[in-house]
């Protein structure tokens, strides 16, 4: 019998196949040529019309089969109905390995299912291979991201949660001839005991929108103040960069808290990262020290974040900020 | 209302040593509330402020010692606490402690009508033992809570904060609710509060308490399982310190792709 790993293909709420899912499906693909060239296959619950939309998409990220589940209840997230869905699906089709995005979505839904299938569950790896036995070897931090564990399940699925951004998409496209595979599930006795009332979407410009930046400019404690901080958002601007905070200046009220990088806050892969009076405390860099490049600009030599920054400046970002800002580049307006 | 508060002690995750052979020094680790925990604590109590009747339960399930961090949340409030303490628990994966922590409380308190945990513990920061405990008693969850803003007719109405916005959500109770806040002035102990703490019991109850088979509990009971543990590499740069901003500048326009 061929070897299935599901992945799970969250929707995200304006309906679209959240990049997750393309991220997980090519490492997928890796863990698959290990595995007896298992299936990587596809579980998506959605409103009716979504599983043909987006064929195309799964045909292209090398998706075996979609197990597509349709109904006009599943139009909004809910964990009762889904977790029941997702569960009933995996029974049937017995994947080796279960994969599913550590969003907000993924974090609610995963352990309703490991727990339902009475099966283990990875949170937040950021490594997944297959070892000699044939195992599913998850590696993911722990203790704030000083000690990293790689862990192994001793039940079906061997399930595992994966964050954004921590593995690439395919660069070029891996071409399936994707089948889609329809299947019923029973929701009438599952009560609905949690009810959306409302839903305010974040306002978002580019200034906050950290997750696609491909330049963020950070500021911690170091900046002292909203002086600081404005000083700090004007060079952003001026290199249409996105900006990001250390939980020390979310606490002092200099930032909110969706700007927050690090183990409480969002995890960020810029292409270049400047960090602005921080430290570089392990819970801050374990958020952003994927970054392709990483410039520091630090007054005590002797700060941590000096250990991971490809370029730094020793110096006080009061004085080096309005120097920056005079210099003329590319996006300069 | 019955309200139980699952509350877990984690080592101080700042504050790491290191052995010889790179292993976590455990000996002489500070235990301090997992920080999440503290903000399931507030919530609880500010329900306690803001209606009548309400009664709370600290649960955790951990080491004896746990119990004086059970006293200090008895101090700044909470009715009373419960300690699940056995060695046949040590060692569970967060399907074991979901599953011995929700058949404690089926099984000891009598009636609950909500439970809340804190989003996530910093030690392992899986933020999955919630979901865990509500699976295995069947009832709904509601994770992301920010704030709980309501609560009658046997519901609340709680605030969700999520990575695309914020959603007012209400549940029917009994349900189980994860917390996430923000920053907010933590409640202190004030003397009768200590008074109180030291005259209560704390509940202990071990693996034959509960209604639980040995399979299912601790290593045994756990399907997931550490084959390795080892330090992260640490990032092999040297970083090159700039003169002055002409060169920092400089460096910014070829890192961030800003040359003209
Ligand atoms: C469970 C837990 C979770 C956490 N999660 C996060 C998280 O998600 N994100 C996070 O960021 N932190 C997190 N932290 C906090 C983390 O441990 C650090 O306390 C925090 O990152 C420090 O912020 P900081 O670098 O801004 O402040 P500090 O550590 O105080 O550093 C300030 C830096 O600014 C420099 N400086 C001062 N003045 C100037 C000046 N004029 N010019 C230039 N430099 C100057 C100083 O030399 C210093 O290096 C967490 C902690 C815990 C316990
Ligand atoms: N041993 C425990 N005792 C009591 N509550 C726990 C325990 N482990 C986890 N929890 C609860 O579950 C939440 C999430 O923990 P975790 O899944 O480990 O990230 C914590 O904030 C606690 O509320």
């Amino acid at each position: 019998m061929t070897k299935e790993i599901l992945i799970f293909a969250e929707v995200t709420r304006d309906n679209y196949i959240h990049t997750v899912f393309f991220e997980l499906a090519n490492k997928a693909q890796e863990l698959a040529n290990k595995l007896e060239n298992a299936e990587v296959n596809a579980l998506l619950i959605s409103k009716p019309g979504l599983a043909e939309e987006y064929k195309e998409a799964f045909i292209n990220s090398g998706i075996n089969k979609i197990y597509s589940i349709e109904d006009l209840r599943f139009e909004t997230y809910c964990t009762d109905y889904f977790a029941k869905a997702a569960i009933d699906v995996i029974k049937e089709v017995k994947p080796e390995i279960l994969l599913i995005g550590a969003t907000n979505q993924g974090r609610d839904l995963a352990p309703r299912i490991s727990t339902a299938l009475h099966t283990g569950l990875t949170a937040d790896c950021t490594g997944l291979d297959i070892n000699e036995k044939g195992q599913l070897a998850a590696t993911r931090p722990t203790f704030g991201g000083q000690l990293m564990a790689t862990i192994l399940c001793k039940n079906m699925p061997q399930m595992a949660s994966v964050r954004p951004k921590v593995f690439k998409p395919a660069e070029k496209d891996i071409i399936k001839p994707t089948e889609i595979i329809y299947k019923k599930v029973d929701l009438e006795n599952i009560p609905r005991c949690v009810e959306l009332l409302e839903f305010q979407k974040k306002l978002t410009n580019s200034i906050n929108e950290l997750d696609s930046a491909e330049i963020i400019v950070a500021g911690g404690r170091g900046l002292k103040n909203t002086e600081g901080f404005a000083l700090l958002k004007e060079f952003a601007k001026k290199i249409g960069a996105a900006v990001g905070a250390s939980r020390v200046a979310v606490e002092m009220g200099l930032a909110s808290h969706e700007m927050q990088i690090g183990q409480t806050g969002k995890t960020v892969t810029p292409k270049l990262y400047i960090a602005c009076g921080i430290s570089g405390a392990i819970q801050h860099t374990i958020g952003m020290d994927k970054a392709e490049k990483i410039i520091a600009i630090n007054n005590d030599p002797n700060a941590p974040i000096f250990e991971i920054a490809d370029y730094g400046m020793v110096g006080d970002a009061f004085e080096i900020l309005p120097e920056l800002i005079k210099y003329s580049f590319k996006t300069d307006m | 209302m019955k309200i139980v508060l699952c509350v877990k002690q984690v080592p101080d995750t700042s504050d790491i040593k290191w052995t010889e052979n790179n292993t976590i020094q455990r000996e002489g680790l500070e235990s301090i509330i997992n920080p999440y925990d503290v903000y399931a604590i507030e919530a609880a109590l500010k329900l306690k402020r803001s209606y009548n009747d309400i009664e709370i339960t600290a649960l955790t399930m951990g080491p004896f010692q746990a119990v004086d961090m059970l006293k200090k949340i008895i101090a700044i409030g909470v009715d009373n606490a419960i300690l699940l303490s056995d060695k046949k628990f040590a060692a569970a994966d967060t399907y074991a402690t979901g599953k011995t922590i929700g058949t404690a409380i089926r099984e000891q308190v009598s009636n609950f009508d909500l439970i809340i945990c804190g989003q996530f513990a910093i030690d392992g920061d899986t933020a999955q033992t919630g979901p865990s405990i509500a699976n295995t008693l069947n009832l709904p969850q509601v994770t992301y809570v920010q704030e709980i803003l309501n609560y009658e007719n046997n519901t609340i109405t709680v605030k969700r904060e999520l990575d695309d916005g914020t959603e007012i959500v209400k549940v029917t109770l009994p349900a189980l609710i994860c917390v996430l806040k923000d920053y907010f002035e933590p409640t202190r102990a004030k003397i009768n509060g200590i008074i109180k703490a030291q005259n209560t019991e704390i509940r202990t109850l071990g693996f034959d308490d509960l209604t639980l088979n040995a399979e299912d509990v601790g290593l045994k009971g756990s399907p997931t399982y550490v084959s390795k543990a080892f330090r992260p590499a640490p990032k092999e740069v040297e970083c090159k310190l700039c003169e002055n901003c002409q060169e920092l500048a400089e460096k910014i326009k070829i890192c961030g792709g800003l040359n003209d």
